[in-house]
């Protein structure tokens, strides 16, 4: 079937809507983040805002450029682009350019890029062209080590610079779930986690002690119940409590040798074991008071006093909705919450609605980092989540971030647009 | 499909829990949020308005001020510095230096607070060249008070830091700032501070100032503190001081037709210049800590004792009033009174006047106990039962401001007690009648006064009715004080026809009874000695200590100017040492000088630490009959 020349045939202009609202709110924030009195012009490529400005000038072109490419090619290079972009995270090894302590930029005259914000987008087409192959079935284990491995090789890629961005990878998970991965998987990290932060929180002996009591209750109870239960499930029960032991051995273990101290004020400050708001815990400490500053209405834009004494250190990157939260206050942010929920909402419906795999599978996939941005992102910001510095998408301040969900967010949409041709 | 709603629900749950939080941030704990205070964006600076001045009745100063520079602390600025070199500016050692800034790190490590006190002058000139080296700190310039006179420190108080407790609760102040903390200081705290300026700034989190905080719209002007005028005649004041040398006791005069405080003396005093500057500490623990001569309780205020004799005179007239006695009623005394029949149910005498009947008249220029006694028995026994007559009786007397606080502007006072017939009902479990309680009819037994008290009833008898609320400002920045409280009278229960009688008793005390000899020429007085037991407890035995020196006095007698009332700790008759120093200060507020040097000479020469002295050490060994 042949595709319409018209390059904005059949796109979904909700979506192209909340994009452009996104952005340029979010623009507006970053604004608001390093603006300085004194120079007022708005294109200057010497300030923050002006820089910015620029990659959403240039991150147009780039739409079109996605926008013309035929939506058969995304399928059929998908394998591609993503060996490229895996071999674009290796040669960080040996051509990145550091900064922030992180060998995770490539830089091109005046520009820098950072290839893992792209390498998500390849991730999620790969993904997207292994699982919808007619010949794939995901109930056999061969078939998940292989989804895995796409999954798996950009995250430890990216994990040895910038353990954040790696995470986001975990978000593919959604998209296995959603094509039939058994949800064990899903109770069994979801059990570990809390094993993990139980561990921390209380100390080895306490956990330990209190599993064998929870399952001691547990057997006893189910004896009592049914007698023949436990016949032949002896060897299971004492198997679980001995795994479950040589985890949380491992955990403690990893914890307090293997993991640097930093990481260990972030989660014990999280858990409140640690009161320290003049390391750590500062960032978090401000970003709370700036956005409890705000109150219902906010200060209103460019109004904001912490944000323009600049308390909140990263505040047009990571930490950019804490000037959401100050100066446009709880309407405003929770009106962002709501935006993103609700563009997330309509990515996942429009992939519902999508009868080739491929475009279920990507769309997906782009909802699910999506979403894995804002929990991580937002819930740092208020004060939920630990400290993991990922930016949020089409807001926090950032060329490869902005273009990187550009692109993604634009793949979609023409996926979708083609839908009735794929037939 | 099920799988697809896993996403649809985690969406909603994230949504949801985002927005519940936000919600608690910004409205729950938003609502606290002050704009422009507390918060480490915006830096508040003050601008301290001067303290207004106190003058007394006649225009002379009392309070002033004086400058005094501070070294202040903002430990979140502090860069590395050279703490020698700081220490030895400031002539402090290294610990000191690290408990100081300790200090100041636990109040709140983004806000200024004082370092160091109230440097030396020539101290301050030296730092103010070197200190740009020292990030963080800076100096800052306050008011302190500045007494000329050094007199009537009780009732001016003093000025203090702030506690942390005010500090953290008042918003209005800042640790560090001082505060009225006593007397008229205290009490008027919001008329003499005035208001002090403030002026935002912008700052960083670096915390450089990058300008003013929106233009200056939140900015305010100081307005300075307003002049209180006292209604202390100074030199009187003085004058009383003088007299109450190597003494313990309190004196309250009071102008009868306004209610205007003239002198409120308390002995032993302080030199109120102590609790300034940089000997304010060491001092401040000297005079709080000397717990035996207390100086700084005022006895004018808060010392309760038996008024005794003085006591009389509200009984007369209360019997007056209910038609239990007239002019013409008497009694007999035979060396006192016998209430019961057993040996020791008698009350003494001292009148003199045996077997012949006593009126109204001799009985108080007498102060002869067996009538007042009887009256007072008439008085309960008229009602049918002995508990109603008590509280009619009781009713009577807190007519005159006894019994409940006075309700004058000064921060301390008490109560005193003046019982009634439920008291008593508690006490005895009902069997009890007038006779139980006798003693109240000579100002024994259960009542209690404080001095200014008594000087209040002086007042309502010297208006012959009615007194007005004691109070000690008189205007507040040149207006007279207009408070109600102030300006009307309150009157008494007992009509004004019944107090000419007892007016010409107490006349006569002055003129023939106990206090003659401290008669002033062409000046009526009239007055009532006093000479109250008391007693203290020790290993559970009840030890008689020399009496109480007491005396209340008007003059002149028509048209009455001063009303006082002077007690005196352990000083004996009523008439040895109360009775002088009244008349002495009578005549210096009525005549202005005093000539009768040698009674003045007498007084100041009497010096009663002897005594007080073996109070404290074995009074076991005092015989209280004799001194």
């Amino acid at each position: 079937m042949q595709e319409k020349t018209n390059i904005f045939y059949g796109i979904d202009w909700i979506l192209i809507i909340m994009y452009i609202l996104l952005v340029g709110f979010g623009w507006a924030n970053i604004y608001a983040a390093t603006y300085s009195e004194t120079n007022l012009t708005i294109v200057n490529t010497s300030t923050i805002y002006g820089k910015q400005l620029i990659w959403i000038l240039l991150s147009m072109p780039l739409i079109l450029l996605v926008l013309f490419i035929n939506t058969k090619s995304f399928e059929r290079f998908g394998s591609i682009l993503y060996l490229v972009s895996i071999l674009s995270l290796i040669g960080l090894f040996f051509f990145g350019k550091e900064i922030n302590g992180a060998k995770s930029w490539y830089s091109f005259g005046g520009m820098s890029l950072q290839p893992s914000e792209f390498a998500k987008v390849f991730t999620a087409l790969a993904l997207a062209k292994l699982l919808s192959d007619r010949k794939y079935n995901l109930n056999l284990v061969k078939n998940q080590i292989k989804a895995f491995i796409i999954i798996f090789l950009p995250t430890a890629l990216i994990g040895v610079y910038d353990p954040g961005s790696a995470l986001v990878f975990f978000s593919f998970f959604f998209a296995l779930n959603r094509e039939g991965l058994t949800l064990k998987y899903l109770i069994f990290s979801t059990i570990a986690i809390i094993l993990f932060l139980l561990t921390i929180a209380f100390g080895v002996k306490i956990v330990l002690t209190s599993a064998l009591i929870i399952l001691t209750f547990g057997v006893v109870y189910i004896f009592y119940r049914n007698k023949n239960y436990f016949r032949f499930n002896w060897f299971k029960v004492i198997m679980l409590y001995v795994v479950s032991s040589i985890f949380i051995l491992g955990i403690n273990y990893t914890y307090n040798n293997l993991l640097k101290q930093h990481h260990r004020d972030r989660f014990e400050i999280l858990l409140g074991l640690k009161t320290d708001i003049k390391r750590i815990g500062y960032n978090t400490d401000q970003s709370i008071q700036t956005i409890s500053s705000g109150g219902l209405l906010g200060k209103g834009f460019l109004q904001g006093d912490k944000t323009r004494g600049r308390f909140v250190p990263e505040q047009e990157t990571d930490y950019i909705f804490s000037v959401v939260g100050e100066e446009w206050g709880f309407l405003g942010s929770s009106l962002v919450i709501f935006l993103f929920a609700a563009l997330i909402l309509r990515v996942i419906n429009l992939s519902e609605k999508h009868p080739n795999k491929f475009g279920r599978i990507y769309g997906y996939g782009v909802a699910s980092i999506l979403f894995f941005h804002l929990i991580v992102n937002v819930g740092m910001v208020i004060g939920i989540l630990p400290t993991i510095g990922i930016p949020l998408p089409f807001f926090s301040y950032g060329g490869s971030s902005l273009w990187g969900f550009t692109i993604l967010l634009f793949i979609f949409i023409k996926i979708d647009a083609n839908k009735r041709y794929d037939l | 499909m099920q799988r697809k709603y896993l996403l649809y629900f985690l969406l909603a749950f994230v949504s949801f829990v985002f927005i519940a939080r936000l919600f608690y941030l910004q409205i729950i704990v938003g609502a606290d949020y002050d704009p422009v205070n507390n918060t480490s964006s915006i830096k508040v600076e003050f601008d301290y308005p001067e303290r207004g001045f106190i003058y007394d009745r006649n225009g002379k100063l009392l309070v002033a001020n004086q400058l005094s520079y501070d070294v202040m602390v903002t430990p979140d600025d502090v860069k590395e510095l050279d703490t020698l070199e700081f220490c030895s500016l400031l002539k402090i050692d290294k610990e000191d230096f690290k408990k100081r800034f300790k200090r100041a790190e636990n109040y709140a490590s983004y806000l200024p607070s004082v370092f160091l006190k109230q440097l030396a002058k020539e101290d301050y000139a030296y730092l103010q060249e070197k200190l740009h080296k020292f990030e963080g700190f800076f100096i800052q310039k306050r008011v302190i008070r500045d007494y000329p006179i050094k007199s009537a420190a009780n009732i001016l108080g003093y000025i203090g830091e702030v506690n942390s407790e005010v500090a953290k609760n008042d918003p209005y102040y800042q640790p560090g700032e001082l505060q009225g903390k006593k007397g008229v200081e205290k009490q008027y705290e919001e008329v003499l501070r005035g208001v002090k300026g403030k002026k935002y700034f912008q700052r960083n989190r670096l915390n450089k100032i990058m300008g003013s905080y929106k233009n200056g719209m939140y900015d305010t002007l100081a307005k300075s503190g307003k002049d209180l005028t006292l209604t202390i005649d100074s030199d009187l004041q003085q004058y009383g001081e003088f007299l109450m040398k190597g003494k313990r006791g309190g004196i309250v005069a009071i102008e009868p037709s306004t209610g205007e405080i003239l002198a409120l003396i308390t002995a032993p005093n302080y030199d109120p210049n102590m609790m300034v500057g940089r000997k304010r500490s060491p001092n401040s623990v000297k005079l709080f800590g000397d717990t035996i001569n207390k100086p700084m309780y005022d006895r004018g205020l808060q010392a309760t004792y038996a008024p005794g004799s003085p006591f009389k005179l509200i009984n007369a007239l209360i019997g007056l009033q209910e038609g239990v006695i007239d002019q013409q009623s008497y009694f007999y005394c035979y060396n006192g009174f016998r209430y019961g029949k057993r040996k020791h149910e008698f009350m003494g005498c001292h009148c003199e006047i045996y077997g012949k009947p006593i009126r109204l008249h001799t009985a108080i220029a007498k102060s002869c106990n067996s009538y007042f006694a009887n009256t007072y028995k008439k008085i309960v026994e008229k009602s049918e039962n002995s508990s109603e007559g008590l509280t009619k009786w009781s009713d009577h007397v807190k007519s005159f401001g006894l019994g409940n606080y006075l309700g004058y502007d000064l921060p301390d006072g008490k109560k005193g007690l003046i019982p009634n017939g439920k008291y008593y009902d508690d006490w005895y479990r009902y069997r009890w009648n007038a006779s139980t309680n006798i003693s109240n009819a000579i100002g024994q037994g259960e009542v209690l006064t404080t001095p200014i008290q008594l000087a209040n009833v002086t007042a309502a008898i010297a208006n012959r009715g009615y007194y007005y609320t004691p109070h000690i400002v008189r205007k507040i920045e040149n207006q007279k004080i207009d408070d109600s409280n102030y300006t009307t009278p309150k009157k008494t229960t007992i009509d004004s026809t019944f107090f000419e009688p007892v007016i010409n008793g107490m006349r006569e005390v002055f003129r023939t009874g106990t206090a003659n000899w401290t008669r002033i020429k062409d000046i009526e007085i009239a007055g009532k000695t006093g000479t109250a037991e008391n007693f203290i407890r020790k290993n559970g035995k009840k030890i008689q200590l020399p009496d109480h020196s007491i005396l209340v006095a008007f003059a002149p007698k028509d048209n009455p100017k001063i009303a006082l009332a002077v007690f005196i700790e352990n000083g004996g008759y009523g008439s040895n040492i109360a009775a002088p120093i009244s008349s002495l200060l009578i005549e210096k507020y009525l005549k202005g000088t005093v000539e009768r040097k040698w009674i003045e000479k007498m007084m100041v020469e009497k010096n009663l630490y002897s005594v007080y002295n073996q109070v404290n050490q074995n009074p076991e060994e005092i015989n209280a009959g004799e001194n």
